[in-house]
């Protein structure tokens, strides 16, 4: 309310403040990354990984918070406002929850779902010892496991992990720079998350032969507590304004062959008066021509 | 003979490019979900759990080789996407993404469009739609095109007028520089009064809204939750009197407007208030001007039958009408209206007859 009534006095609070306000297609969302007041070096590894993976949607704070996401989430709420993040990371580690990290994501500032995992096992970026991919690249994600289709949870949990990787929603890719890969599996209550780097091996035809070298973080997670939004909350965020619609093109129609037909609207036509091609054969001879006028031509007919 | 040899030869080369492409397909009990412009894709198989339980480096491979085996596949679909160069001849090889399908929730609610505001509304009603008007303007003074305000403005720099014109009817006293001063600050400041008043609609029109909320949206505060709980107490058929209360909830006190019949003033108040109350009441009994002010009625509804004919009329034709519609539909109207203005002055007569 207080941006309705102040308005910015220069460009460049005003291109900030358009930034930040809702729009028909909205911006990549942001990450932030933050370490709670007991966070050990696992945790503030994992966290580090992901940032250097999320670059530049991400923002890594570097002083520990001492919150309880779960407990109370102003705090989540404000920082979300201040840098304009929708998505967040924490991370924290107690006795009863070692290695703990909470994935969320916000809807208009306030929290809409967080999921609590629990590390078992990570191997960082600097741990294998390769060539990496460019910061920046779209990864791929691939979600195995019929687990993630079934459990209510486990769905949640996908579409978070989607959201949170996924990076900008681009029209065109590089098809050579298609180099990183993330892959998780949800097996025996536990969920591997993988990341490869992506080798075009040439094959006989067009379609390259893949083959994978192990890059970046992997993380043994298992699934702890989650605070998931209402149903009609969850409905609410999913719901698309009606102006992203395509607009349908009118008078074009696609049958199930793939063939297109349009359609055209023609004022009525004089069948009669139609313009054909003349063909000298059938030209009407000057007889037939005076047998259909009645006889009555201006001009004399020349005697064949 | 040379059919057989040509079957072989079919045969050879059908070998060959099985073989080529035996190197990327994969077999899978399931085919994949794939979402081309999110780049992922979705394996329903279950993976063999028995397999991967066993710690170390076998499960790794075992989770390296699923993965090859997916990214295999959904690497596939994404060559068969139309492709073309970018750049010209030599440059990379860029495919065309269609539109993510999986839906994701969004970071921020849908804008919603403000309300009208005041001068909008007033000029939809009209029919006043605006002039282009160019940025330039001539100036006489300079000889050059000027803008129309702002910075180095045609007209020259109101700031430094040197010469301020005594009016006609004003004192010769008066400073007039300081007059213009004020008078565009109080400019200013009604313009700023009525941005504010437009903005305070805006955002009550917008609060007023209590369709969406009556369901939790999760960030609700105290005041607009009770609100909320007051609007659903009274939707009942009986509007929420014989609604049972829960056991903190304070008791709904006798509501302050409560209808027009239902207020009473109390007994013992301010007697001199209620002295000029009832001799105003027989003032009013005693008078002959009628109560009811029938020109500003009139005058009210035609305003509101206006307005519904702008509204209806916004749908058939925007350009046609407008000043010169309503110009030419004047006759029709006044008639009405001095038909109206008309019909007091022929009362009173007969109130004033049959009175006296």
């Amino acid at each position: 309310l207080i941006s309705c009534y102040r308005k910015p006095k220069t460009k460049r609070a005003k291109r900030f403040l358009e930034k930040r306000e809702p729009k028909l297609n909205e911006n990549t969302k942001n990450a932030m990354l933050i370490k709670g007041g007991n966070a050990n070096l696992t945790v503030t590894e994992v966290l580090k990984d992901i940032y250097a993976v999320k670059k530049p949607f991400a923002v890594l704070y570097k002083r520990k918070n001492i919150t309880r996401p779960f407990e109370d989430q102003t705090s989540l709420e404000f920082f979300s406002k201040k840098s304009d993040c929708s998505l967040f990371l924490f991370g924290s580690h107690n006795k009863k929850r070692p290695n703990n990290l909470i994935i969320g994501r916000m809807f208009d500032y306030h929290v809409l779902d967080m999921i609590e995992l629990g590390v078992e096992k990570f191997v960082a970026l600097k741990d294998i010892k390769n060539s990496k991919c460019p910061e920046g690249t779209k990864p791929m994600l691939i979600f195995a496991g019929d687990m993630f289709d079934v459990n209510e949870e486990y769905r949640r949990l996908k579409s978070l992990l989607i959201d949170f990787f996924r990076g900008p929603t681009v029209p065109n890719i590089r098809l050579a720079g298609l180099e990183y890969v993330l892959h998780f599996t949800a097996v025996d209550g536990k969920i591997y998350m993988r990341s490869y780097k992506v080798l075009l091996k040439k094959s006989g035809c067009k379609i390259p032969r893949i083959e994978l070298e192990e890059m970046g973080p992997s993380l043994d997670l298992v699934m702890r507590r989650t605070h998931l939004a209402s149903d009609d909350l969850y409905k609410l965020s999913l719901k698309q304004p009606k102006g992203l619609k395509p607009k349908k093109k009118k008078n074009i129609s696609h049958d199930a062959l793939g063939t297109t037909y349009g359609r055209i609207h023609m004022q009525k036509q004089d069948l009669s008066k139609l313009q054909t091609r003349k063909m000298k054969g059938l030209k009407k001879r000057p007889a037939e021509k005076s047998a259909q006028d009645g006889g009555a031509t201006p001009k004399k007919s020349k005697s064949a | 003979m040379a059919a057989v040899r040509v079957e072989a030869v079919l045969a050879a080369a059908e070998e060959q490019e099985a073989e080529k492409r035996r190197s990327i397909t994969v077999e899978k009990e399931l085919e994949l979900e794939y979402d081309l412009g999110n780049l992922l894709a979705v394996d329903r198989n279950p993976p063999p759990a028995a397999a991967l339980r066993g710690a170390g480096p076998r499960r790794e491979a075992l989770l390296r080789a699923l993965a090859r085996d997916n990214t295999q596949l959904l690497v596939s679909r994404l060559w068969e996407l139309p492709a073309e160069r970018a750049g010209g001849a030599g440059g990379p090889l860029v495919a065309q993404l269609p539109e993510p399908t999986f839906r994701l929730p969004r970071e921020k609610p849908a804008p919603k469009p403000r309300p009208p505001t005041r001068w909008e509304q007033f000029a939809r009603l009209k029919g006043i739609r605006r002039k282009k008007k160019t940025s330039l303007v001539w100036d006489e003074q300079a000889k050059e095109w000027r803008r129309r305000w702002g910075y180095r403005r045609a007209g020259g720099d109101p700031s430094r007028a040197w010469l301020a014109e005594v009016p006609a009817g004003a004192d010769p006293e008066e400073d007039q520089f300081a007059r213009l001063r004020r008078e565009k600050r109080e400019r200013v400041a009604r313009n700023e009064l009525n941005r504010l008043r437009n903005l305070a609609r805006a955002h009550r029109a917008g609060s007023a809204v209590p369709a969406a909320p009556l369901h939790p949206t999760g960030h609700q505060d105290r005041d607009e939750l009770r609100r909320v709980a007051r609007v659903a107490r009274v939707s009942t058929a009986s509007l929420g009197r014989f609604q049972p209360r829960l056991p903190k909830e304070p008791a709904e006190p006798p509501s302050r407007s409560g209808g027009k019949k239902r207020r009473f003033q109390p007994l013992l108040g301010n007697l001199a208030a209620e002295r000029s109350r009832q001799l105003e009441l027989l003032r009013d009994m005693g008078s002959k001007k009628p109560v009811l002010d029938i020109t500003r009625a009139v005058n009210k509804q035609l305003r509101q039958e206006e307005a519904e004919a702008a509204a209806a009329n916004k749908g058939k034709k925007q350009s046609k009408r407008g000043k010169r519609g309503r110009r030419q539909q004047r006759p029709g109207r006044s008639g009405k209206k001095s038909g109206a203005r008309r019909q007091p002055q022929q009362q009173k007569p007969a109130g004033g007859g049959s009175g006296g």
